[in-house]
């Protein structure tokens, strides 16, 4: 008995031991493949690496890899080794366990450089030794990889990896890649019959294009079914692009909304026509970048909720602005359309120019936070996160603009002094007060879409101007003086410039909005909602 | 007008003079060379240009430093044609007419350059245009010392053509609607067409200036790209347009590997404003990086970081195409014995001067100098890392080889005294544009 115990001991020795004698053997091989980096020069040296790194399909080499592609690799000059750096770029780590090696600094290190040719070796190297990752999107990654390479290499390891799989729609996309591959290898009339419908059931854009690079490469009936599989693709994604139109006209809708809810105040309830309003948006859009300056410096941690900060300020430094420029010029020019428009357009300059002058022409870069980045599908419908959360945006915005306008003593004293200036002064409503005070609010919603738009547009001083035309029209078309008029005209126009832009073009879409929006005034000139009773005083 | 507000006028007029009086050129002796500054300081161009004046700035003083031209000091003189084309014209006369400059380095648009060369025609004075444009002119008072299209868009699609580059069967030709891209575009097609490439295999799209949202665009192109045959987008995308263009790019997941984007008018300045993180890997064509490994080039970094006071201030091509352009005048200059616009322009074509990547770049005689091409990969930290580079320098090339009606017009203004000689016709056609 305890001499079987013992051999089973000795046995469990004998076999971890030769675990750990291959373990080494691999690992030496890992090295002198990572080795290969340091000889000669140029991209040549780093391409004969990834390819021997490739060759031992050891998923111990896939550390120096993802390196090399994120530009963490570096050669020590004075002994020729390699290195990870840690981001930061102090700390040496060693490229196959990522173990410290000491720090960075007094050697002289240089970055192994790539270029697209070698990323493409990357993914495909990586693609194979990742096939088994512990982590889901790691393993989903390959298996895309490989679907679009189709590498006839990788088809020994994805079956491996396909029998071991457990996560089901990882496996799916493995049986794709599995399938994209045989349709290249194949010449098996029915094996590749299996391997279209698996692709095509698939559905989307990159089955599309697997389908459509083997075009005239295969005969017999699966060249048929091929080709019926490529149409019905292509049917399908015909009414997932209606949708996508549908999503990209809202999103632009929400755009212009932003842009132009604040113009709904000045020029829609007040009828002061300002042209100086983009450049409140502008003011909001530095104020962001301002505060996202601030936290770099101060509270690194916070960057994620820099938005969250620029918020307010953006209310503030816009309505002050706003209230200024109330103040000092347009309460002069209450009653006097023309000289306003003039006034406010100089106005506009002068905030161009003194942005110009202290930020400098150049854009100024803001950061998405990591929530606005990227994006996510719907069936066929790909919508991308800022765009997304700009929409929630603008709506909330509207909408609590309508609870100020409609709930508040403060909306109420504005829509009488909107409506009837003489009855409402007359009932012991300070105008003045209430001019100054909705003009702010005006300008102070513009700067809070301009923290939206830094998200999506370039943070320069000619912002606004990209936008005050696109507002006047929204505002226009929707109706002068009622919110909803511009929600409806916002999306309208959005969505009627997206239907227009895939046929007509992104130049002549925009002309032809502008020319319907012209008759369609010339049949409603007071737009799609007009405000009943008694007209706003001029 | 009531009181406050002519108090007002009166005091912000007084403020401009006042912000005149402060800009303006100190007035020293009239032992001065005086030269001309003609770019935008305001306006939508002001992006862009502002950063050549202050190129300029820093080169006479440099200049002046090492004891100036012929024994003269230089002396600059700045005017703001404020992004407006017109006013480009009335500027540049003043520059000739009142303030008597010797020569001219400005402008950045084409349209800016066409609306000055009858004013630089009339004064006989002298242009240096540092801005890579769309070809199809030589003149005899301007100097082109940017990029022709066979010195930036033919080598860079050649580049995609290659292996290396790819392999490339299909083609997006996205840009501005305005004149650079449209010629860009429509010699590019020829090219393409003339090395076999199907025309249902290259997709051109133009959008306004200042395009902001390139949701549809960006959908489309993936679209086409979807095809199975390698794909890539060639941008002539002006100015503002290409920050929102990147983003949408990056969110809609298009990857450098997989669908790369070379682009003309995006250096390292339009850069600046972008977190360049997902676009890494995508292409700019130009005849100088930032990033060039010589050391000529990082003594001109240097001196450009001194000059600013800024250590984050980046250079770029039209930098240093007004650096090759400034020594050339100079040596021209110094060649001639005078300062004579007239006897400068016959002394420039031939002269040589160092170009930043470490070469030496000649003036030729149709006005356009030779100048290495390079390929760039943008990188995470807003640099290009140069991936390709033509092995010598390329001439530039007024009329291209591409288009029939330009193919046999030559411009040579040292034996045919001519910017448009027709080769068939023997005949100058002077002043009439053969479009």
């Amino acid at each position: 008995m305890a001499f079987r115990i013992l051999t089973r001991v000795f046995l469990l020795l004998a076999m971890l031991l030769c675990a750990t004698g291959v373990g080494q053997a691999d690992e030496a091989a890992v090295r002198a493949a990572i080795a290969k980096f340091a000889e000669g020069k140029g991209y040549a040296s780093i391409e004969a690496g990834v390819d021997a790194l490739g060759a031992t399909a050891d998923p111990m080499a896939a550390t120096a890899l993802n390196g090399l592609n994120d530009g963490l690799l570096v050669l020590r000059k004075d002994d020729g080794k390699i290195f990870l750096t840690d981001a930061a770029g102090t700390t040496l780590l060693d490229p196959v366990t990522g173990e410290s090696a000491g720090e960075a600094a007094g050697a002289v290190i240089e970055k192994l450089k790539i270029k697209n040719s070698i990323r493409r070796k990357i993914a495909a190297a990586l693609s194979g030794m990742t096939l088994m990752a512990k982590e889901r999107s790691v393993r989903m990654q390959a298996a895309s990889t490989i679907f679009a390479s189709a590498d006839p290499a990788q088809l020994e390891p994805l079956d491996k990896a396909i029998a071991l799989e457990s996560d089901a729609a990882v496996k799916t996309r493995m049986n794709e890649a599995r399938a994209a591959i045989l349709l290249v290898t194949s010449k098996d009339q029915t094996v590749l019959s299996a391997a279209i419908n698996q692709i095509a059931a698939r559905g989307d854009r990159d089955a599309l294009q697997t389908l459509n690079a083997q075009v005239g490469k295969i005969e017999g009936s699966a060249a048929t079914l091929l080709n019926n599989s490529i149409s019905g693709i292509n049917n399908r994604l015909q009414i997932w692009n209606a949708g996508q139109n549908i999503w990209y006209g809202i999103s632009l809708g929400s755009v212009l909304l932003l842009a132009a809810i604040g113009l709904a105040i000045t020029f829609g309830v007040m009828g002061v026509i300002n042209m100086a309003h983009g450049e409140m948006v502008m003011l909001g859009a530095y104020t962001t970048f301002v505060v996202q300056q601030f936290l770099i410096a101060n509270a690194p941690g916070l960057i994620e909720w820099s938005l969250a900060f620029a918020l307010p300020l953006a209310f503030l430094v816009a309505g002050a602005a706003g209230l200024i420029i109330e103040r000092s010029v347009i309460r002069l020019l209450y009653g006097r359309p023309l000289e306003t428009l003039l006034a406010t357009w100089g106005v506009s300059l002068i905030l161009q120019q003194t942005v110009r002058t202290i930020f400098g022409a150049t854009n100024r870069e803001v950061s998405n936070p990591q929530w606005m980045s990227d994006g996510f599908q719907i069936g066929q419908i790909a919508i991308t996160w800022n765009r997304f959360w700009i929409l929630i945006f603008a709506l909330a915005i509207f909408f609590a603009l309508l609870v100020v306008l409609k709930r508040t003593s403060f909306g109420l004293q504005m829509r009488a002094v909107t409506q009837n200036r003489r009855m409402a002064a007359s009932v012991g409503i300070r105008t003045p007060w209430v001019d100054a005070l909705t003009f702010a609010l005006g300008s102070g919603i513009a700067g809070i879409a301009g923290v939206a738009l830094s998200q999506i547009d370039n943070v320069s001083p000619d912002l606004g101007q990209g936008y005050i035309i696109d507002s006047f029209m929204v505002v226009v078309f929707g109706g002068v003086g009622n919110l909803w008029g511009t929600l409806v005209g916002a999306l309208t126009l959005g969505v009627a410039n997206k239907f227009l832009e895939p046929y007509a073009g992104a130049v002549l879409a925009k002309i032809l909005v502008l020319v319907l929006i012209i008759l369609f005034i010339q049949k409603r000139p007071r737009g799609l909602f007009a405000l009943k009773g008694r007209s706003v005083d001029a | 007008m009531g009181i406050l507000t002519r108090r007002v006028f009166l005091s912000a007029s007084a403020a401009l003079l006042a912000a005149t009086a402060f800009t303006a050129p100190a007035f020293a002796a009239d032992d001065t060379i005086k030269v001309g500054i003609l770019h935008s300081l305001s306006g939508t161009m002001a992006i862009s240009e502002t950063t050549l004046k202050d190129a300029m700035l820093m080169l006479i003083d440099e200049q002046n430093k090492k004891g100036g031209l012929l024994g003269k000091q230089l002396e600059a003189v700045v005017v703001d044609p404020a992004s407006d084309w017109p006013l480009f014209a009335e500027k540049a006369r003043e520059l000739i007419e009142k303030d008597k400059v010797a020569a001219v380095f400005g402008c950045w648009t084409s349209v800016s350059r066409k609306s000055v060369l009858p004013v630089f025609k009339e004064l006989d004075n002298i242009l240096f245009y540092p801005v890579q444009y769309e070809g199809e002119e030589s003149e005899r008072n301007v100097f082109y010392t940017g990029a022709a299209p066979n010195q930036q868009a033919i080598p860079a699609v050649d580049y995609l053509m290659s292996d290396e580059g790819g392999a490339v069967k299909r083609w997006v030709l996205a840009g501005t609607d305005y004149v650079y891209p449209r010629t860009t575009n429509k010699i590019l097609e020829a090219y393409l067409i003339s090395k076999g490439v199907a025309p249902a295999d290259i997709m051109i799209n133009y959008t306004p200036f200042g395009h902001s949202d390139w949701q549809t665009i960006v959908a489309d192109i993936k679209k086409f790209g979807s095809e199975g045959k390698k794909t890539a987008v060639v941008s002539t995308i002006n100015g503002d347009a290409n920050v929102p263009f990147y983003k949408e790019l990056g969110n809609a997941g298009i990857k450098a590997e997989d669908l790369p984007v070379v682009a003309f008018s995006v250096g390292e300045e339009e850069l600046a404003g972008l977190d360049t993180a997902p676009l890494v890997g995508h292409l700019a064509a130009w005849n100088y990086f930032e990033s060039a490994d010589a050391p000529i080039n990082a003594e001109f970094i240097k001196t450009w970081k001194a000059y600013t006071k800024n250590d984050k201030r980046v250079t770029n091509d039209p930098m240093e195409a007004h650096f090759i352009g400034f020594n050339m005048w100079i040596k021209a200059v110094e060649k001639a014995g005078t300062t004579d616009p007239d006897k400068v322009i016959d002394a420039l074509p031939g002269i040589e001067a160092p170009n930043l990547s470490g070469g030496m770049s000649k003036m030729l005689p149709n006005h356009h100098i030779t100048k290495p091409v390079l390929i760039g990969e943008i990188q995470a930290d807003g640099q290009f890392e140069t991936v390709w580079k033509t092995p010598d320098l390329v001439p530039g090339d007024a009329w291209t080889d591409y288009l029939p009606e330009s193919k046999v017009l030559e411009a040579d203004w040292v034996t045919l005294k001519c910017g448009n000689y027709n080769t068939e016709t023997k005949a100058c056609l002077g002043d009439v544009p053969a479009q």
